[in-house]
């Protein structure tokens, strides 16, 4: 803010200059990511609005507490940690790349931008792993007076109320919960794995041209302040995901 | 085309270590924030607490949460340093979240009371006085 308070002197709009001081494309990002935002917004408002019309809703630390390799250790909320410190990680080495970009430091571009990728396909790893086992990880649930084991898919939800059954062999019955939760969860982390997997990609794209020495020969790195930009709102965005559905 | 419009009038300064050490700074407080929320999230499951203050912790996290979202735009996203007017091109339209978030919740909410106070039988078997039609559809 400080920098903006500086520059208000400047008459932007008595002509001859460009009224917001930034490239055409850096702009048409922030107008492209505002619009996303809202896309993003309308998804988590929904799940909202149907999470409040619902007598119960699983409590996240109940249905995301494995962990890779740790068995049926009961560790709740420890994978999406991992996952959200993986991301924030990879936004730091991406506003380094950034910062090297500015200094027309060419290796310091290719290093921060080959961490940025490792840390995109870290999380999507990590996100396969999750969907995986949340989809074929089995519940006692009681249907109909019978016991079944079912996952958590978009048609399927064993996270509901405790039954007022033991089980033979001590192990909890539930019955089934709102399914609306899995099509939900599935489908706005899926949206946002969706945009980690194209910021990957676009951030490969950039890495090449960069290593090509694209960049260097125009004189300048907005490109990768753009694409940095992106992956900064993936970031933003799983800040959100992570509150509505790992949090609250 | 000599008077040409130029779209970079100004150039922010490269910088150099302030630079580095204020990611780092933001680094730290987004990770402290992170461990702050995950230490209420656990802690809202571990220990037994009354709905009130439960519902206060969330919404404690939900401040949190916007104190990262201000961090990750502001500084690594640099918005904090572009001209004013652009800010508020960006910023200024997403104020429609306010409404948005609470008319679906509200909604929601109300969606929620009416399915659980509403009697099939009671609303076939007391029909409304003629000349009340009207107010109760």
């Amino acid at each position: 803010m400080a920098t903006a308070q500086a520059h208000t002197e400047t008459k932007w709009w008595s002509g001859g200059k460009s009224p917001f001081n930034v490239e055409y494309g850096k702009l048409m990002m922030w107008y492209f990511l505002m619009s996303d935002a809202f896309t993003f917004g309308a998804f988590l408002i929904s799940y909202g609005t149907i999470r409040f019309s619902q007598n119960y809703w699983p409590d996240p630390n109940e249905v995301f507490n494995a962990f890779p390799l740790a068995g049926h250790a009961n560790l709740p909320l420890a994978f999406v940690s991992l996952m959200t410190f993986i991301l924030i990680v990879s936004s730091v080495t991406m506003v380094l790349a950034v910062h090297a970009g500015h200094n027309m430091d060419k290796k310091g571009v290719i290093k921060w931008m080959i961490w940025t990728v490792i840390g995109g396909i870290a999380f999507l790893g990590c996100q396969a792993w999750e969907w995986t086992h949340l989809i074929t990880g089995d519940h006692a649930v009681m249907i109909n007076g019978q016991i079944e084991n079912i996952g958590t898919t978009v048609t399927m939800n064993p996270w509901g109320p405790a039954a007022n059954v033991a089980a033979h062999d001590g192990h909890h019955v539930g019955t089934p919960g709102p399914v609306a939760f899995g099509g939900y969860f599935f489908g706005i982390t899926g949206f946002h794995g969706f945009h980690v997997a194209s910021g990957v990609v676009i951030n490969i794209v950039m890495l090449i041209m960069a290593i090509n020495g694209t960049f260097e020969r125009k004189g300048q790195y907005w490109m990768i302040e753009k694409a940095g930009l992106y992956w900064h709102f993936v970031d933003l965005v799983w800040v959100f995901v992570f509150l509505c559905f790992y949090l609250i | 085309m000599e008077h040409a419009i130029q779209e970079i009038t100004f150039h922010h300064e490269p910088g150099g270590k302030e630079v580095v050490s204020k990611i780092i700074r933001t680094t730290v407080i987004l990770s402290v924030i992170t461990i702050i929320e995950l230490g209420m999230g656990l802690g809202m499951y571990a220990i037994p607490m009354a709905a009130g203050l439960k519902l206060f912790l969330k919404g404690v996290i939900v401040i949190l949460s916007l104190a990262k979202a201000f961090y990750i735009v502001g500084v690594f996203m640099h918005l904090g340093e572009e001209v004013k007017n652009l800010i508020m091109t960006i910023v200024v339209p997403l104020l429609l979240f306010v409404w948005f978030i609470a008319a679906f919740l509200y909604e929601g909410n109300s969606w929620k009371n009416l399915r659980n106070t509403y009697n099939p039988k009671q609303a076939v078997t007391a029909p409304a006085a003629p000349h009340e039609a009207g107010e109760h559809h």
